[in-house]
């Protein structure tokens, strides 16, 4: 079958055999986009989180069918180096990375947590951010995501239509 | 301080220049050679030394290219795992080669060109080991580069200096670029005097992570995403059960699905290699695979098998008199750890390409240049017919001190005629890991009339760490008689104590066991540091003073009291419940760096939450001080995670659970919510970083509760009763 969904922006169409088949490896496959990562392939641990019509996505338990006509944004589409999207610059500023393999999927979790809440708590954080990282950097993630918060802050501020 | 260790010798055997992809000049310096060790010495560096940089034994010798553009690649014999030791050696090559941080590019060498560590990546040696032979490589470089100058200048080598990848002289200039393009031949010079440390310009600076930006931009840089082209995929069926033997095989359903193009049986185990990933494993679901399993094992088997006084005893520290009550009341206590699970956040797998009298392997491994002795006799080829070609890794913990499933990549490769991509599904890493084993402590202490310890006895039984493990020779272990990993922190740092005992009793279990973060630290050091409290409470002392009591101003026991006493007086420590909290405190000495933690910790609704930790490291020069701060924040996470989450059973012969989640592990909330880690420099070169401070994360958190709700915790994971 043929699905077709936009990806960071750009209009894409492909075949599969199995419109069961999970989107994590129709993007990492078929389209390679490397960024999303298996991690568990049981929706257990977020290495694989991607935006869906802004939704978080753990896309390795997500049927490819399902993604028909849909907005998709992976790490890759998110920001660029040379324009880094809030969170990314955050986690550059705090220096948040070990491996690194978790990491693109908390950024996806925090990007979407932070379309709806500007401004999380502590709390909000413990309770939305529930990906797994085995370098146990989560002490900087809290305070990137604080800072993410602030810098999406600033930019709203600079420029309301970024809103 | 440390102790300064002997100079090894640089031995410079060759020099290439090679042009083509970019490349200018290629530098190619030296072999570090692993000495052969005698008992003694060999016991006292699993104590306190760090070992030397093993160095790899090919004839590939590459660490430097200038690159056209004038930046510098090193080809790290080292692999980058999240410990930021790209960065690190990006700074110690910079200050001798004279360039910006940013100019030096790190690569994992690949066997068939770059020097690959003869042992591992591992033992949070990479920056510590590497320490003196990278300074001298790019001091040597850069007098090579300097010389060569000097002749193409027509000016006096002596004249000229160096700053950010040029040559200076009176007259002009020249990039070390330039300066490798024009050059036909080149000197080697004898290994010139090192900068000392006040002319450091990048070494001992928070200089930002080298490999930043392709972490938070989603570069494909892992093992798991590389790629060939014409590539296919491949999923493993593994022993449904501990010891299980493949019985059957039936794969003719298995065959007829889509995509599958070949059913491989393998040494017990059947690989399927299909054109896409899911189509593996959805083949996988179909074959029909029958197992001999001999005996169902069950968690209470393994418990009676491992326990001190079963297995094979060793005393590994011994002063004064065995503790008898004759001479007094003893206070005994047991402790145990459970099975600990890797579970790195990468799955393993390999892709591999085996062809007409070659073979490449792309990998996330610890082990470069033994995985590539392994392909290649399981291959019936010669070592310098395999590339292996490390990867970034996604984690690796000491799970990638094994990875010899790149062999079962190679065989299916091989057995399809095209590059093959193998990767471990997550319930195949829980149940195949080579796990940290469980392990037994009995305890014993008894108090002087002067209140203080006249005898301190540990008594710990384990499963394998170093024992059967690739990369210590076994030759070893019978020359010591003891499992050199099991040992870690095993021993019994307090040396005022007049009569003092450590003695392990090794077993090995029916599954695999193996190197984790740490090793034998995180339980030994629960287990005596635990005690030591303990004994401090009934003695009604101070746990600082208590400890600093015991420890001699010897060795390293000025350095040990150091961080105990600094602990405490940034943390402000007090025996005082107040709000709630209760503050835990416990030391330890690993690799030669002594950590003291101090934590804070509250019981809610019978769940223990940590708050606060304080963490005193001592490694001597932090290359990156930035960098060791997020090495002690994932060790006490990932050492929190051992301590208050984790387990693994057995159940009816197979490992448990299969899944993140039901095995559990810290999360964003158990997070301390401030971790404040202080760093000593008691000694002038960099000492180990990486597992040092996972040692007293245990016991700080468990002498808290005690503290706290007058219960001792003497099991991992610590629950409350
Ligand atoms: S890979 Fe999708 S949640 Fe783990
Ligand atoms: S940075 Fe390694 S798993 Fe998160």
């Amino acid at each position: 079958m043929k699905i077709a969904f936009t990806i960071n922006g750009r209009a894409q169409s492909v075949e599969i055999e199995d419109g069961n088949t999970p989107l994590l490896w129709v993007i990492r496959d078929q389209l390679n986009l490397k960024g999303t990562k298996f991690g568990c392939g049981k929706a257990a641990c977020g290495a694989c989180t991607i935006l869906v019509d802004g939704e978080a996505v753990r896309c390795c338990s997500y049927a490819a069918k399902l993604a028909e006509g849909k907005q998709i944004t992976t790490i890759e589409g998110l920001g660029t180096r040379a324009q880094p999207h809030p969170v990314q610059q955050a986690w550059i500023e705090e220096v948040v990375p070990q491996c690194g393999y978790c990491q693109p999927g908390f950024i996806m979790a925090t990007a979407a947590l932070l379309e709806k809440n500007p401004a999380p708590t502590d709390e909000d954080i413990d309770n939305n951010i529930v990906n797994v990282c085995r370098c146990g950097t989560y002490y900087r993630m809290r305070k990137a995501i604080h800072r993410a918060a602030a810098l999406q802050a600033q930019q709203v501020a600079v420029n309301p239509k970024n809103q | 301080m440390a102790q300064d260790k002997p100079r090894k010798k640089v031995s410079r055997r060759k020099f290439l220049v090679r042009a083509g992809l970019g490349t200018v000049g290629v530098m190619a310096i030296g072999t570090y050679v692993f000495r052969n060790p005698i008992r003694r010495e060999v016991l006292e560096m699993a104590e306190t030394l760090v070992p030397p940089y093993s160095g790899s034994g090919t004839s590939a010798n590459l660490w430097f290219e200038v690159l056209e553009d004038n930046r510098v690649r090193l080809h790290s014999p080292k692999v980058e795992m999240g410990q930021g030791a790209f960065t690190g050696l990006a700074q110690i090559a910079a200050d001798e080669l004279d360039v910006a941080p940013g100019q030096i590019e790190v690569v994992a060498a690949a066997t068939d060109s770059g020097v690959v560590d003869a042992m591992s990546t591992g033992g949070s040696l990479s920056i510590a080991s590497l320490w003196q032979p990278l300074r001298e490589m790019a001091a040597t470089m850069r007098e090579m580069l300097k010389n060569e100058a000097a002749k193409q200048l027509g000016a006096d080598a002596g004249s000229l200096s160096t700053r950010e990848g040029i040559v200076f002289s009176g007259e002009g200039s020249l990039t070390y670029a330039e300066i490798a393009a024009a050059a036909t031949e080149w000197e080697l010079p004898e290994v010139p005097e090192l900068r000392a440390a006040a002319q450091y310009q990048y070494v001992g600076k928070p200089v930002q992570r080298v490999d930043l930006a392709p972490k938070v931009f989603g570069s494909p840089i892992f093992g798991l995403d590389a790629e060939l082209p014409g590539m296919l995929h491949a999923s493993i069926i593994r022993p449904e059960a501990v010891g299980a033997q493949l019985k059957s095989l039936d794969s003719k359903a298995a065959a007829d699905m889509p995509g599958v193009v070949k059913i491989v049986e393998l040494e017990n185990a059947v690989g399927v290699v299909a054109e896409s990933y899911p189509q593996a494993l959805a083949a996988c679901r179909k074959v029909k695979v029958e197992w001999d399993v001999p005996k169902r094992w069950a968690e209470e088997d393994i418990r009676s098998l491992l326990q001190v006084g079963k297995g094979d005893k060793m005393v590994t520290q011994k002063a004064g008199k065995a503790v008898s009550e004759e001479d007094g009341a003893v206070v005994s206590l047991s402790f145990t750890s459970p099975i600990g699970a890797h579970a790195q956040l990468e799955p393993n797998g390999a892709l591999a390409h085996v062809e007409e009298g070659k073979a490449t392997v792309v990998l996330s491994t610890q082990v470069v240049g033994i995985t590539r002795n392994q392909v290649a006799e399981a291959l019936g080829m010669k070592p310098e017919q395999v590339n292996v070609v490390p990867t970034y890794l996604g984690g690796g913990f000491g799970r990638r001190l094994n990875t010899a499933h790149a062999i079962e990549a190679a065989l299916l490769s091989r057995a399809v005629g095209k590059p093959v991509k193998y990767m471990f599904t997550r319930q195949e890493e829980f149940q195949h890991d080579t796990f940290r084993p469980p392990t037994h402590h009995i305890v014993k202490a008894r108090l002087g009339e002067d209140g203080l310890l006249d005898a301190l006895e540990h008594h710990y039984a384990s499963g394998d760490v170093a024992i059967g493990s690739l990369i210590m020779p076994s030759a070893l272990h019978q020359v010591l008689g003891t499992d050199i990993g099991a040992m870690r922190g095993g021993n019994i740092m307090y040396d005022n104590i007049p009569n003092r005992r450590a003695v392990q009793w090794h077993t090995s279990l029916p599954f695999a066991t193996s190197w984790w973060r740490s090793l034998g630290l995180l339980a030994n050091t629960f287990a005596i540091e635990s005690m030591v409290d303990e004994m401090a409470m009934r003695s009604g002392q101070h746990p600082a003073d208590f400890r600093l009591a015991h420890i001699s101003e010897e060795g390293a026991g000025a350095r040990i009291k150091a961080v105990i006493r600094e602990a405490v007086e940034k943390a402000g420590y007090s025996d005082e419940v107040q709000n709630g909290r209760a503050m835990g405190l416990a030391a330890s000495i690993d690799t030669n760096s002594p950590c003291a933690h101090v934590v804070e910790v509250s019981v809610e609704a019978g769940e223990i939450k940590v708050h606060k930790v304080t963490c005193v490291l001592d490694c001597g020069l932090a290359v990156n001080p930035d960098q060791v701060r997020a090495q002690c924040e994932g060790s006490i996470l990932m050492g929190m995670s051992a301590a208050m989450h984790e387990k693994m059973t057995l159940h009816k012969g197979e490992l448990q659970p299969t899944i993140y989640g039901p095995y559990q592990m810290a999360l964003m909330r158990h997070a301390p919510k401030e971790i404040n880690v202080y760093l000593l420099q008691g000694a002038e070169v960099p000492l180990p970083v990486g597992e040092p401070p996972l040692g007293p994360i245990a016991a700080a958190i468990g002498n808290a509760v005690r503290r706290l709700t007058g219960q001792r915790l003497t099991d991992l994971p610590l629950r409350m009763g």
